[in-house]
């Protein structure tokens, strides 16, 4: 009897774990398109966590919906709401970059976005389609260590780190969606042949690390003279300690070469969305006033995109940069990682 | 043999060939010429090599310093032989990818193969230390003795005698470190070292599923395949049990002397400092850099609530799956429970990378209502961990004798109340401690987790893994720091588990 007595227990504790396991995240316990609570949506989130926070939780408390976040890569996200198709539990997703929102648009999965929350954002940061739309912006810079390259020795273009000259002087990291963004703008300019080249060069070169915090780090440590990130990290650890970045100078290539890319970050609303009014309010807040000022003033760093908020007045403004004109809805990932995984960097 | 519980353990087993399955389906569908164009590339050559010479350096060197070890605590009078014995398993406490992180903050140029192979060795060597351990504290000093007092000197004694002896153990522990090797993860991003899963972990980030990533992973499961298979071979059908009854005596143990004390000491000073001092020390670094503001309490304790959940409905729901084949394994010997055995072992030999990348893609399939629920989550950790209980299991039963039983039913007791009443109290501490290793298993996991786990889901590992990913060394300190208290009672347990399960 006392070894019955001890079964039940162990049963009921673990039932109670469950109960527990999937009540935290009441989400996981629902199936399909029936996630959540009425008053609560999915954002499949791919930009940085800490800022899709910080969106959400003033959006929660202006409009008393819940976010729940699921993290990921924008191209893992992106090819998970394609395979998930019509069933998708997600009703809203944002990117860091834009190539997978078109991925994801190309397949037909998102619902138009209103006309007020297009209004917000001027017609250079969205695509045509208005399928999306974006919501923030990053510039690419090459990051270098002040004592090991002077200026001088900086690459006038992006496409000079695939020289020799370059080998192991400069690290990327070639599995994250950043630099995917800035290859498939790459693509988009100089062509597949062009791209093909450079991607072996880079093989030749780079050093690779996972993250851009994890290269600005290297290049502040001087354990590498140099490497291709986006601006924002390094504004945003000086505005910490500095302890991985007081070495490190951003180069910005302007000169519209492929270097000065600047990306747009992405929100769409899933068509298969039950909660399209709620998942509208998330992308017109993000847009709006409240959303973007939070770009202005928080500790992303990142441009803001809409709504007549200028970007952090730290940033070298985005109209100085010199960015090449890029149509965000022509850019493609799925080519993209397959010449990366041709060349060996996947 | 029950029908039930038979077919209960059928299909126990058969869930666990879907890994398997799934490589072998999405490679048949990917066509040869893709599948060729993505098997023989540069990068496959350039990952295999990394992760085949990372195997053939890390292994023996686990094995010399595991059974080294071994020795010395159990076999010589080494000054604190008892505090060592217990210390030199509780690397075991420290996940792989902590201790990288470690000991990238002390070293943070450390990369490349031979910081991949310092920090495997530190993180692997008690799989190899323990089993020997357990062994050489069993084995009948008699034999040596026999052999010392035929003329043989104390080196040919130890290298024909006793390492002969050792080889299931050295054998069984070489293979989980290799199988660890394969599936690790954490540790090696962090230094910068590309082996198949970290590779096939970017090929899901990129492309969440695509074809490159599953033709990676279909190497890796030959890997893993040819490991088992040579792990068999090296085994082979000796038996090294006493036969008769009665038990052998403690081997009297070496004394070391002036001269040799302090080398042995150095040595595992150093040991015990590199695999548990360099993370404890860091760790703690960290949490007194970040302060009390890395301590956001609501975050920590719900990751906690989380980990524990995980833990314990994952450890609870696999003792339970693993016991229809423990039982037929004891009772029933036989082919088939042999093939329901191997079934398991070579499912669960298969790193949480791919096991995940099945059941994204069976539940989204074929399962949708359960994709990104809690239970495929389960599902995934019943997979990995059903060796782990089993073989506590399978211990726990050999030693409830089939007798008691039947004395019991002649009692009057029902076949069933007589399990319930008689056998089962007596497997019980095996089966705690099966589900104990499970549930460090589970704690430690991180892969699967990260692909599985239902949205808003925030397990410590996870946690640990998002904020040092961030470069946020010291708010991921917190949840190292609560990942390696939670896994010490466990690793004790599995140390002094190890003592009995050796004789099996």
């Amino acid at each position: 009897m006392r070894m019955r007595i001890g079964l039940m227990s162990g049963l009921a504790l673990a039932t109670a774990a469950v109960m527990t396991v999937s009540g935290c995240s009441d989400s996981g316990s629902d199936s399909g398109t029936d996630s959540g609570g009425a008053n609560q949506i999915t954002v499949y989130n791919a930009q940085h966590e800490s800022l899709t926070q910080e969106w959400a939780d003033a959006f929660t408390a202006e409009t008393g919906i819940e976010v729940e976040l699921r993290n990921g890569s924008d191209t893992e996200l992106g090819n998970q709401l394609v395979a998930e198709g019509d069933q998708s539990p997600a009703d809203v997703f944002l990117t860091e970059n834009s190539p997978a929102m078109t991925l994801v648009e190309n397949a037909g999965l998102f619902a138009d976005v209103n006309q007020d929350v297009l209004d917000q954002v001027p017609s250079q940061y969205r695509p045509s389609s208005g399928k999306w739309t974006g919501i923030a912006a990053r510039s690419t810079v090459f990051a270098y260590n002040k004592d090991m390259l002077p200026q001088d020795q900086l690459p006038k273009s992006l496409l000079d780190l695939q020289d020799p000259a370059w080998k192991d002087r400069w690290a990327a990291s070639p599995s994250g969606a950043d630099f995917q963004a800035i290859v498939s703008a790459l693509l988009e300019l100089k062509g597949e042949d062009a791209t093909r080249q450079w991607l072996a060069g880079m093989k030749d070169n780079v050093r690779t690390y996972k993250g851009n915090g994890a290269v600005m780090k290297a290049v502040n440590a001087g354990e590498i003279p140099g490497g291709v990130i986006y601006h924002y990290y390094w504004f945003g650890d000086q505005a910490k300690t500095g302890e991985n970045s007081n070495n490190v100078a951003l180069h910005y290539f302007k000169n519209e070469d492929p270097g000065a890319f600047v990306s747009v970050s992405g929100g769409g609303v899933l068509k298969s969305s039950t909660k399209q009014d709620a998942a509208q309010q998330f992308l017109k807040f993000v847009t709006g006033q409240k959303g973007q000022e939070v770009l202005q003033t928080g500790t992303s760093f990142e441009y803001t995109v809409g709504s007549g908020v200028p970007a952090n007045p730290k940033l070298v403004p985005l109209a100085e940069l010199q960015a090449p004109q890029v149509d965000p809805a022509k850019l493609n990932s799925p080519q993209v990682t397959e010449l990366m995984t041709e060349a060996g960097l996947l | 043999m029950p029908l039930p519980l038979a077919v209960a353990a059928v299909i126990v087993v058969a869930a666990s060939f879907i890994p398997l399955g799934y490589v072998i389906a999405a490679s048949v569908d990917t066509g040869w010429d893709t599948a060729s164009a993505l098997l023989f590339r540069p990068r496959v050559r350039e990952l295999l090599t990394n992760t085949v010479m990372l195997v053939v350096v890390t292994v023996p060197i686990c094995v010399v310093v595991g059974v080294t070890a071994a020795w010395l605590v159990e076999r010589t009078r080494v000054f604190g032989a008892k505090v060592w014995a217990v210390l030199l398993a509780a690397p075991l406490a420290v996940p792989a990818f902590v201790n990288s992180y470690s000991w990238v903050t002390a070293i943070p140029s450390l990369g490349g193969l031979h910081g991949g192979v310092l920090i495997a060795t530190l993180s692997y060597f008690p799989l190899v230390y323990i089993p020997a351990a357990a062994t050489l504290r069993r084995l009948d000093p008699a034999v040596e003795e026999s052999a010392r007092a035929l003329g043989v000197g104390p080196w040919a004694v130890f290298f024909r005698v006793v390492v002969p002896q050792l080889r299931l153990a050295i054998a069984g522990g070489a293979l989980l470190v290799s199988l660890h090797l394969l599936a690790e993860y954490g540790a090696f991003v962090f230094i910068r070292f590309d082996t198949f899963t970290t590779a096939i972990f970017e090929q899901y980030q990129s492309t969440f599923n695509g074809a490159a990533a599953t033709m990676l992973a279909g190497v890796l499961v030959l890997l893993c395949l040819t490991l088992l298979v040579t792990e068999s071979v090296v085994r082979g059908s000796a038996r090294y049990a006493r036969i008769g009854s009665g038990a052998a005596r403690r081997a009297v143990p070496a004394e070391l002397g002036w001269r040799y004390s302090p080398i042995v000491l150095l040595f595992l000073g150093v040991l015990i400092a590199a695999s548990v001092g360099v993370p404890v020390i860091s760790v703690l670094r960290w949490l007194v850099i970040g302060g009390s503001t890395v301590w956001e309490l609501d975050t920590v304790a719900a990751a906690l609530v989380q980990t524990l959940g995980f833990g314990i409905a994952g450890a609870v729901v696999t003792c339970v799956l693993a016991f229809p084949i423990a039982w037929i394994s004891i009772r029933h010997r036989g082919r088939f429970s042999r093939f329901l055995e191997g079934g398991t072992y070579i499912s669960s030999s298969l790193p949480g990378i791919v096991v995940a990348l099945a059941l994204v893609t069976v539940s989204i399939r074929y399962l949708h209502p359960l994709y990104q629920t809690v239970t495929v989550v389960i599902a995934a950790y019943a997979l990995l961990f059903l060796p782990r209980a089993l073989i506590n299991l399978r211990a726990g039963l050999a030693q409830a004798p089939v007798g008691l039983e039947e004395a019991a039913q002649s009692l009057g007791v029902s076949p069933l109340s007589a399990f319930f009443r008689v056998t089962l109290p007596l497997a019980a501490p095996a089966t705690a401690a099966g589900g104990a290793l499970v549930f460090l298993g589970i704690v430690n996991e991180l892969t699967a987790t990260l692909l599985l786990a239902p949205t808003g889901t925030r397990t410590l590992s996870m946690q640990f893994w998002s904020l040092s990913s961030e470069i946020d060394y010291a708010g991921a300190a917190p949840y190292a720091f609560i990942m390696i208290v939670l896994s010490l009672p466990m690793t004790y347990v599995l140390f002094s588990q190890s003592k009995k399960v050796a004789g099996l």
